[in-house]
């Protein structure tokens, strides 16, 4: 939380200003229900109607001042929330695009999107609230009390005397109730994930009949979401009956012991009313304090979500590693990897390629191919061994000069909503020209016989685009940029034969000084690759060109034959 | 307090299915339908609700006549009546404390009541609506409707429904009490209940469309955090976070300053109806003191007054907040009744039969069908195939050109616009969806598991399956092995549509529970192309073995899966190019023949 709050430091000068002005306002507010007391105890029995007037006038006054002060505060308030929520977003959200893959996997890509979106909501409502609330009520609160001190000390114990009892009642509630929401919060987590992967699978749902089976299982987290609900509500609700009674009680006895004043006339009627009228504001200045318990609950627990991101230590730090210039564009020297430290997903992978020159990966699903490709951007650093650009470790290449050397496609890959221009371009400000271009060799002809060609409209995750209109997207944007290092994850699965053909031409011509590492389920996308890495279970079982390994690589010869062998 | 509440835009308003705006009027009569379950308690809460707030109301009179037993001085005070009336007033107190906790344990229970029922509503017909409204609706704002607007509901109904009846009674109550008290004392809100209800209609007016901006603005931030952050790989690979960081700001500006306006705005009512209630006070108190001087009422009639006055204006403000809630609330209700409202698959036509699986030949025919997705854009024209008992038609052609919208016509998910379907030589309008699609056993393209046991996720469309038959299942999909190599084996737990493991394993699993299923009919899009070819082989024998006799529709890219076909169709523009088997139609020399050459030039030439 200290992480939130240290957003309010550059403020404070602000902050500290209107909380004067807020308080100006209560002073104000506070005043009226004395004056009350004055006019019905020391001008009431002199008879002056002038005074009485005056001191009416007085009162109208004062409630004019707590109307303006009390608006200039909000204003200052609301101005300032937005400034601090406007700056933990920004940092949040930069945050959240350094976080290193291993990060991301820690946080899971769903809780990162909550933290940004509900979380930063939740501070936002608990920043803004806090410096309204939290000065008026607390103002309100001591200041009633110190007002009923200064009118008849005796009396005001009466009323003060609960006070403690009811702050730790309060407390105690609260406190439960805070963890009676989190769990609240969870079970909801649980039901909206299940909501959505049922939603994900609307087709498998409908063609196997099974709505009512889905039903049933969401009914179960329904159920559970609400009978949570049901119990924090049930306990937080407690707290203004609890409130009420507790202070009502003490009102009771003001009337009790106020008598015996007056009996004794150590006090006078007029002021047992403004005592009552203090009483409201105090009452509702503590109904003030339990609400912003429960917000300050919802915000604190969405404050620690954000934090944690925001404290998440920078990952993938670059180390100065001295570098051993080299004729070979891009080596793997004895590379191991494994994402749970428990099973090798990689090992012992080295190799070795020349500027402009073809690596081919093949190899069965989970066999580490899009593993050795995250190693290669550096998404992961290897347990063992080391990865060379140029004789540089990769760990020694600052990350912006590291990631304009790549054009990249992963297996589904990313686009988002916008123009095709847009995704092609990806932020890095090219000419149209060059998408054309790339467009072209991407075989991506589509864009220009669709409506508004590149500058048209495309969904979130290219939804409205067939698998093989996206991949071609997907190619024009990482062809576009002049990349030193082509990384293309099986990114040709879905075109068809002719197309993947015009599409190995248009990169063995265009592209003949970019280094390219392909990995791919078709013998024929690769096979002319000037360098074929076949994986298995994370090791290279066989390492050549295509007409070596049709020698000396069985599982290899084995892939290609069945692919091919018909043909001829 | 909330006023914004829901608003918050986690989905912001969820324009995608806006149909014409439904009156209050209409959505509170739905709503009520909800709550009419729980007439009963409704009824109790309400009774409860008006004695806990009469019981409040009397404490300020007993306290009033307890004043007026003070009188100045020493040794004046009627000790008996004082205590009297204390006694009387901490009775009234505590029983209305305790009423009023029974009242809110009886509200959040009827709360938990409805929201149960209406997520249970919302979920079961989303999970009815027709594919097509999951082609053309983002999912995000579907459960945005599911969490945050039924929980804005929830909220409504737990808490301030509790709290408008409370201060309705309070102030209807207060109101005759001061009256009786004195109507002359009551003059003052002659000026200031006019200025509450004119401010009030004034803010109401100029802040709704306020935050309809916030939440505009709020919507499009979130729907921009949450596309970007699934796109973090991407984004790093390219390393262009600053750009989108940069673009993420804009939103975020835009989205600050919309939730600033707002609350710049709504800020101003907590101390404008403050200033009217002090207000109220300085003139009553004025007023009140200038009555007792001239002896007109009692000393604690104005005591009685001045708290009765403050019970009366406080709940105004209240009522401005409640009122921006219940206008949230009515937005909710609408987007989620709008929900409700989206229209289900038509359903089965009075006649339909039920297709007996058992029973089903496996002939297919498509007459000349006409589709598209809009009316505007056709994808299919005059299509016409018949599969007979048993065949294989592999489905080819280019991205598209139309392949998997077939799948989605034979098994309805999509209704052609022109032309029939049959199957064994019946339209299939005229056959329950269910039944129907029961025939089919598919493996799509988008693998789709869910978060539970392997053994669940296979044995998923065949309850009641024994455990060695979904293990054999496995095993002919060969991914036996693999289930045997996990932790847990076949208890072992997908997390999260079973991102816990590789693609091609998704892949693999969602073929065994295909094979598993049985069905006379199988459909497989481009199912193979993310498995490796080891893999598919073993695959496709196994694949071989389940097609015996049985029809299948195959779409895939690599030639050498649809050889064996017994009929290609090839696909471009919409229309059937080519039609014939493998042989057939490279004699022809045609585009399937181009097509092949493709292929037939890497592998031969090199």
């Amino acid at each position: 939380m200290r992480r939130i709050f240290s957003y309010l430091m550059p403020f404070r000068a602000s902050i500290a200003l209107e909380m004067v002005i807020k308080v100006l306002g209560t002073l104000a507010e506070l005043l009226l229900p004395w004056m009350l007391q004055v006019i019905l105890d020391d001008l009431v029995p002199q008879k002056q109607m002038n005074a009485i007037l005056m001191w009416g006038g007085g009162m109208v006054a004062c409630a004019a001042a707590g109307l303006v002060f009390n608006i200039i505060a909000n204003r200052m308030s609301a101005g300032i929330s937005r400034q601090v929520t406007r700056r933990i977003r920004f940092d949040l959200f930069r945050r959240v695009l350094r976080l290193s893959s291993g990060q991301v996997d820690g946080f899971t890509t769903p809780s990162l999107i909550s933290r940004l979106t509900s979380d930063t909501y939740h501070v936002h409502e608990m920043i803004d609230r806090m410096q309204r609330m939290a000065v008026r009520a607390p103002i309100m609160l001591l200041g009633g009390v110190a007002m009923t001190l200064f009118l008849d000390p005796v009396l005001a114990c009466v009323l003060v005397l609960p006070l403690p009892l009811l702050v730790a009642g309060v407390w105690a509630l609260s406190r439960r109730g805070i963890r009676l929401y989190t769990d609240t919060q969870t079970a909801m987590d649980g039901m909206v994930r299940r909501a959505k992967e049922s939603m994900a699978g609307i087709r498998v749902i409908q063609a196997l009949s099974k709505t009512g089976y889905e039903t049933g299982r969401f009914d179960e987290a329904n159920r559970e979401t609400a009978a949570r609900e049901y119990r924090a509500g049930l306990l937080m609700n407690a707290t203004n009956p609890l409130i009420n009674a507790i202070l009502n009680a003490g009102l009771t006895g003001v009337v009790v012991v106020g008598a015996l004043r007056v009996n004794a006339g150590a006090s006078q009627p007029g002021a047992i009313i403004a005592f009552l009228s203090y009483f409201t504001m105090i009452l509702n200045a503590l109904m003030a304090v339990s609400r912003i318990f429960v917000m300050l609950s919802k915000g604190i627990a969405s404050g620690r979500r954000v934090a944690e991101v925001l404290s998440a230590p920078d990952d993938m730090l670059v180390v100065p590693i001295p570098a051993a210039p080299d004729n070979a564009h891009l080596a793997f020297e004895g590379v191991s990897f494994s994402y749970g430290k428990a099973e090798k997903d990689l090992y012992n992978i080295s190799f070795s390629l020349q500027p402009g020159q073809t690596l081919g990966i093949i190899g069965p699903t989970g066999c580490g191919k899009s593993t050795l490709l995250r190693l290669l951007l550096r998404a992961y650093d290897p347990d063992a061994g080391r990865i060379l650009i140029h004789g540089r470790d990769l760990r020694s290449i600052p990350s912006q000069e590291l990631h304009k050397m790549f054009g990249v496609v992963f297996q589904n890959d990313f686009l988002f909503a916008g123009t095709l221009a847009d995704n092609i371009d990806f932020g890095r400000g090219l000419d149209r020209e060059a998408m054309l271009r790339a467009a072209e060799n991407a075989q991506a002809e589509f864009i220009r016989t669709r409506p508004g060609g590149l500058d048209g409209h495309i969904a979130a995750r290219g939804s409205d685009l067939s698998g093989g209109q996206k991949q071609r997207v997907l190619l024009s944007r990482a062809m576009a940029g002049k990349p030193e290092i082509l990384i293309l994850d099986d990114s040709s699965s879905a075109l068809d034969y002719k197309t993947d053909a015009a599409l190995r031409h248009a990169l063995a011509r265009g592209f003949s000084g970019v280094t390219k590492v392909i990995v791919a389920q078709r013998v024929s996308t690769i096979r002319h690759a000037d360098l074929i890495l076949v994986l298995e279970e994370g090791s290279a079982i066989g390492q050549g060109r295509h007409e070596e390994l049709m020698q000396n690589c069985p599982a290899y010869r084995a892939i290609a034959e069945a692919q091919m062998g018909e043909v001829d | 307090m909330r006023e914004n509440k829901g608003l918050g835009g986690h989905a912001g308003p969820s324009k995608s299915f806006e149909r014409p705006k439904q009156g209050a009027g209409v959505i509170l009569r739905r709503l009520w339908h909800y709550l009419a379950g729980c007439r009963r308690l409704l009824a109790l809460s309400i009774l409860i609700s008006i004695a806990s707030n009469l019981l409040a109301l009397v404490g300020p009179k007993l306290s009033g006549y307890a004043v007026d037993a003070l009188r100045p001085g020493q040794g004046q005070v009627d000790f008996d009546a004082v205590l009297y009336y204390a006694k009387w007033m901490l009775i009234a107190y505590l029983i209305s404390a305790a009423l009023s906790y029974l009242l809110a344990a009886l509200m959040v229970r009827i709360a938990r009541d409805v929201v149960y029922r209406l997520r249970r509503d919302v979920f079961e017909h989303l999970m009815r609506l027709p594919v097509r409204f999951y082609d053309s609706h983002a999912i995000g704002d579907a459960l945005s409707v599911l969490s945050y607007d039924i929980d804005t509901i929830s909220t409504m109904l737990s808490t301030d429904l509790i709290q408008m009846m409370a201060n309705l009674l309070t102030v209807a109550g207060s109101f005759f009490m001061m009256l009786s008290i004195s109507p002359l004392l009551f003059l003052p809100f002659l000026l200031t209940i006019p200025a509450s209800i004119l401010f009030t209609r004034y803010r109401a007016r100029k802040v709704r469309p306020l935050y309809r901006d916030r939440s505009i603005a709020l919507g499009e931030l979130n729907g921009y955090a949450e596309e970007m952050t699934g796109g973090l790989e991407t984004i790093r690979a390219y390393g262009r976070g600053d750009v989108f960081l940069h673009r993420f700001d804009e939103k975020n500006t835009a989205a600050c300053e919309a939730n600033y306006r707002a609350d710049c705005f709504a800020s101003m009512t907590g101390p404008s109806v403050g200033f009217i209630n002090n207000l109220s006070l300085a003139l009553v108190s004025t007023l009140g003191a200038v009555l007792y001087m001239a002896g007109w009422i009692s000393l604690g009639s104005v005591s009685s007054f001045v708290l009765y006055s403050r019970k009366f204006s406080g709940p105004i403000n209240e009522f401005a907040n409640l009122f921006s809630e219940l206008q949230s609330t009515l937005a909710a209700a609408e987007r989620v009744f709008t929900l409700l409202d989206q229209p289900e698959e038509t359903p089965d036509a009075p006649d339909a039969e039920m297709l007996d699986p058992a029973a089903v030949r496996g002939e297919v025919t498509l007459r000349d069908i006409d589709f598209g997705y809009s009316p505007d854009a056709p994808v299919l024209r005059g299509l016409s195939l018949t599969a007979r008992p048993g065949q294989t038609i592999a489905i080819v052609g280019p991205t598209g050109a139309g392949k998997t919208t077939i799948i989605n016509l034979l098994m309805r998910f999509y209704d052609p616009d022109r032309g029939t379907i049959t199957m064994d030589g019946r339209d299939i309008l005229h056959l329950t969806r269910a039944s129907l699609r029961q025939a089919y056993s598919m493996v799509l393209q988008d693998t789709w598991l869910f978060t539970g046991t392997i053994y669940e996720n296979l044995a998923y469309g065949k309850p009641g399956v024994t455990r060695q038959e979904v293990m054999e299942a496995a095993r002919a999909a060969h991914i036996h092995r693999f289930i045997l190599s996990l932790p847990q084996g076949y208890d072992t737990v997908l997390q999260d549509g079973g991102a816990n493991i590789s693609k091609g394993q998704r892949q693999l699993l969602t073929i065994a529970r295909a094979m598993l299923l049985d069905a006379p009919m199988l459909i497989l899009d481009e199912a193979t192309s993310n498995v490796d070819t080891g893999t598919e082989q073993r695959i496709q024998k196994a694949m071989l073995t389940l097609m015996q006799g049985r029809t299948c529709f195959v779409i895939a890219h690599r030639l050498s899966t649809i050889q064996n076909a017994d009929q290609i169709l090839l696909l471009q523009n919409g229309c059937v190019a080519e039609q014939g088997t493998h042989a057939q139609l490279l004699a022809k020399g045609g585009a399937y023949c181009a097509l092949y050459r493709a292929q037939f030039e890497d592998a031969g030439t090199g």
